[in-house]
């Protein structure tokens, strides 16, 4: 097997082949009631407390669409670049199962709310575009609880009928790290967008994983297979891994690969059969006689429009022209909403004189280390981006050394804590008084005059010997250039 | 004065507002004549003691500016009412207690009428006899042994048989329509969307309709403006001008042009249908009105498009019923075992075999042969009567093929069951209202009725035919109180 940046491919024998994946990801809307229903959404609540009695499809019960819903799934579509269909249809997928309570899931099938379009991945080798098939709104079921009871299966209904974007990639994919690439940059254009939470965790992104094999070079499309609901990017590339390689090895063996959904065992890391081609439900789809099909006008897609911010990819681009960043600084500082918003708070707070190379470097440092060392994210830093901007300041304008800046830095964290007070308060200030420095380092070259002489005579390395003993006598306070200056004109 | 139980709505209403009668006298007269009238199985669940209650208490502190003061009335066991048992005259829904009622008689409620309980109905309102309910076939008071039609059947006998002042039923393929004709009485099918669906057992989505049934046209036109609300609840309800139907109506009808479609002329029609038609022009012309021949050339395939779409909707709107949260559970071995036990046991074979042709229709590979054609064909009955309302203001058809017939002479032959509905079928089909009502008698003495279909949202226009042509008719229902001992 070989492995680069760009490529994944699997050798057997004498041929080459390469994965192709497609994604249909679940993202839950980001909305305080469901799709149909005015029931609350919260996540967590005690089971069967968010159920309305469409949701638990009463007799005579109707459903009503959720206008902030579909705003939702547009504002959705225009950061997909997508085609917004000014008409959809919703349509019934109907089954059969205890958490689906009307026996149908309303989804749309063959108008969606939204056409193509397209999402630009930030590679290491460069950018990729991977092709957006379609975005549909459609309800979540319920959820079958299994093991809690011996004899009976449990129902929850509190996700019944929340509102789902089921976004379509195209089969545009070749590796697992474009996979990665493509859920992060989907969770943060809607992050950014504010139309889904993008928490695996809670259930609120999840993906089926559309996976074939073809010997490289060949431009047809090898039977699929579909790996259902992978809840982290994480399973989501171990699943490809192990699918692809099952596959190549069924076609090593003369055998053919069988059309089929697929489930993931995250114990075992391995793929198995869920259902056959053959055994596939006929989902009977219909367009839902309970609801007119839905209509929007230019106008309301316009006013969307005008409310989008700015996204990813804009914001990198502004991020490289204005403060002259880089292409890989920026593409990390917008891949969060949450990071670029300090980011950019940094830099409003540094004022006239600010420094983004030394503002990128503790973002990215010292405060990304102390965020994933608490697992905390950006908005519960335990560092203002205020506080930090004045930190970078005082190191920018001499105040402080870099080294005692890290010193400063550990203390802010108690309660975010002004660094100029901590910098009074410990007398850090660094020494930049060449007058004092003068004597100071008069005091240790008296003090050690055979090492002068040697370094007089060439023994060049003992220049830093100097320097650290500057430093150890004016407790790490003293100006490093200055202490060089110094010692280079004395030495 | 006459026997309160024999009053039409408006004479009710007039006597109570007047004080000669109180709610708890009116009730408690509907109640005995219901109680005597048992044998027609009309009711599924009396509601009397507290119909009584609630009289009483109207009584004390009497609201005589409400359109339905302190009036009892039944209503078709379709229609959910809070906390009273809805079974849509099912096995399924036999333990079901609604937590909510629908708009339509909150509607009712609000204008203080009083309900003294649930009427029989076929099976989610499929068939049209009466004869698919689990709670037994219901007896049409015009002769023993003859169905009251369906599936408003228990609404329609109830109030032929002066046990309720008014009612409301529901109109998929004819469902209020051919009950009336059947029982001398009158009957609207709505615009759809004029009503709202809110809180209605589904059978059809796209074609169902409430609407009022009555003893004459008047009463209808008042139920109807009590009736027909826009309802944010049901995203079908149509938020139109809406009249004050009793109010704006008029017995002239000068000059309308009457629109009589020559399809309808089917074959093997009975004679005395063909006479009731014929009679039906004459008088509509003595009306004042002008008839005009006209063309729905696409009426032969209405049925059949009606036969594919209904059961398409219905085998979707019935999957809620699986055992799982509410009404008939079967045990099973695991849930596809108690799925299968719940429903074979919990729907009657009609509503089976009407599951499995939606589901046949809507399945892979035969969708477009059917559901889709079927949906083509809706759209071309609709233009076919688009065509023909530039010409005309209303067509006036018979409501039925036939009177009704004998309990149990149809039940082995669904197809001529289903033909009962062709002269219906197509209104519901293009959405449009019509209202059904008593024109003459056949040879038997058993009523037969005339419907009159309007455009869309022009119910005061084909109320108002209806009621010049109504004064002209002057139809007198002879029942005979013959099951009464």
């Amino acid at each position: 097997m070989t492995k680069d940046n760009s490529e994944y491919l699997i050798e057997r024998r004498d041929n080459i082949y390469e994965v192709v994946i497609g994604l249909e990801v679940h993202a839950q809307v980001t909305s305080n009631s469901k799709l149909f229903s005015s029931s609350s959404t919260t996540f967590g609540a005690e089971p069967n407390t968010q159920v309305s009695l469409v949701d638990a499809a009463f007799p005579g019960m109707l459903p009503v669409i959720n206008e902030y819903c579909v705003k939702q799934a547009i504002k959705t579509g225009i950061g997909l670049r997508a085609q917004i269909n000014k008409r959809s249809v919703f349509d019934r997928k109907n089954y059969f199962y205890a958490d689906l309570p009307q026996g149908y899931q309303i989804s749309q099938f063959k108008y969606p709310i939204v056409g193509e379009g397209i999402v630009i991945l930030d590679m290491e080798h460069g950018q990729k575009e991977v092709g957006i098939e379609r975005l549909h709104l459609e309800q979540d079921a319920g959820k079958s609880i299994h093991d809690m009871d011996p004899q009976n299966t449990l129902v929850d209904l509190n996700r019944s009928g929340v509102a789902l974007m089921e976004i379509v990639s195209k089969p545009d994919m070749r590796t697992p790290d474009e996979v990665s690439a493509y859920v992060k940059k989907l969770r943060s254009i809607m992050r950014y967008l504010g139309t889904c939470d993008g928490n695996m965790q809670e259930g609120s992104l999840r993906a089926d994983v559309n996976i074939s094999v073809r010997i490289k070079g060949s431009d047809k499309l090898g039977t699929r297979c579909e790996i259902k609901n992978v809840n982290s990017i994480k399973f989501m590339q171990m699943a490809i891994d192990y699918e692809a390689n099952r596959q190549v090895d069924l076609i090593e063996e003369g055998k053919t690969i069988d059309q089929e959904t697929r489930l993931f065992d995250t114990k075992k890391n391995e793929t198995r059969s869920m259902r056959s081609k053959e055994d596939a439900h006929d989902y009977r789809y219909f367009p839902d006689p309970d609801l007119l099909p839905l209509e929007v006008t230019d106008e309301f897609i316009e006013k969307l429009k005008a409310d989008i911010p700015e996204l990813p990819d804009d914001k990198k681009k502004r991020f490289i022209d204005e403060f002259k960043v880089s292409a890989y600084e920026a593409t990390i500082l917008v891949s969060d909403i949450d990071t670029a918003k300090y980011f950019e708070e940094v830099v409003a707070k540094m004022g006239k004189n600010r420094d983004m190379k030394l503002a990128v470097n503790w973002i990215t440092g010292e405060l990304f280390a102390v965020l994933n060392n608490k697992n905390l994210e950006i908005t519960q830093s335990p560092i203002s981006a205020k506080n930090l901007a004045k930190l970078i300041n005082l190191i920018k304008n001499g105040t402080i050394s870099g080294k005692i800046a890290k010193t400063i830095f550990e203390l802010m964290m108690d309660g975010d804590i002004d660094p100029q007070i901590i910098v009074e308060e410990k007398g850090l200030k660094q020494e930049s008084d060449p007058k004092a420095l003068e004597a100071l380092i008069d005091k240790i070259i008296n003090d050690n005059r055979e090492k002068a002489i040697e370094y007089k005579n060439g023994k060049e390395k003992l220049f830093g010997f100097f320097v650290g003993q500057a430093m150890k006598a004016s407790s790490g306070k003293a100006n490093p250039q200055l202490i060089n200056e110094i010692l280079k004109k004395k030495l | 004065m006459s026997d309160i139980t024999s009053l039409t709505l408006t004479e009710l209403v007039k006597n109570i507002k007047d004080k000669k009668i109180s709610s708890e006298e009116t009730t408690k007269a509907f109640i005995d004549r219901g109680e005597k009238s048992r044998d027609l199985n009309t009711y599924i669940t009396e509601d009397f003691s507290n119909a009584l209650e609630k009289a009483k208490s109207f009584d004390q502190k009497p609201n005589f500016d409400l359109k339905l003061p302190g009036v009892p009335m039944a209503v078709k066991d379709l229609f959910c009412t809070k906390d009273v048992k809805t079974t849509a005259g099912s096995k399924i829904l036999n333990n079901f207690i609604p937590p909510y009622e629908s708009t339509v008689t909150q509607n009712i409620w609000n204008e203080g009428a009083i309900l003294l309980g649930k009427l029989n109905c076929d099976e989610f309102a499929m068939g049209s006899s009466n004869e698919t309910s689990f709670f037994g076939n219901v007896q049409s008071p015009v002769d023993k042994g003859l169905v009251p039609g369906g599936s408003s059947g228990g609404s329609a006998s109830a109030l032929a048989a002066n046990l309720t002042p008014i009612t409301i039923g529901t109109d998929t393929g004819g469902s209020i329509r051919q009950p009336a004709s059947f029982t001398g009485t009158v009957g609207l099918k709505p615009t759809y969307g004029s009503c709202s669906r809110y809180g209605i057992v589904a059978f059809a989505s796209s074609l169902d309709q409430a609407g009022p049934m009555s003893k004459d046209v008047k009463d209808c036109a008042l139920l109807q403006e009590i009736i027909s609300t826009y309802d944010e609840k049901d995203s079908t309800s149509i938020d139109f001008k809406r009249n004050e139907y009793s109010k704006e109506l008029t017995n002239n009808i000068k000059g309308k042009k009457i629109g009589i479609p020559k399809e309808y002329r089917v074959d093997e029609m009975p004679k005395e249908i063909e006479d009731l038609w014929t009679k039906g022009i004459e008088y509509a012309k003595d009306c004042g009105a002008e008839i005009v021949d006209i063309s729905l050339p696409h009426t032969n395939y209405a049925l059949p498009a009606y036969y594919i779409v209904a059961p398409a909707e219905a085998s979707s709107n019935l999957a809620r019923y699986d055992g799982v949260k509410y009404g008939f559970r079967s045990r099973g071995e695991n849930l596809i075992d108690m799925y299968e036990k719940t429903r074979s046991e919990g729907f009657g074979s009609e509503v089976q075999r009407r599951i499995m042709i939606g589901t046949y229709v809507l399945s892979s590979g035969y969708y477009d042969a059917y559901y889709l054609k079927a949906q083509k064909v809706r759209k071309l009955i609709k233009n076919d009567f688009d065509e023909a309302y530039k010409k005309v203001d209303a067509i006036l058809t018979p409501s039925t093929p036939s009177a009704a017939f004998k309990i149990g002479e149809k039940n082995n032959d669904p197809v001529s069951m289903y033909l009962n509905d062709i002269f219906t079928v197509p209104v519901n089909l293009a959405g449009l209202p019509a209202i059904s009502i008593p024109a003459g008698v056949d040879v038997k003495g058993y009523p037969l009725g005339l419907q009159i279909i309007g455009k869309a949202f022009d119910e005061q226009n084909i109320l108002n035919i209806a009621y010049a042509m109504e004064e002209k008719i002057q139809f007198k229902n002879k029942i005979t109180d013959w099951w009464i001992k």
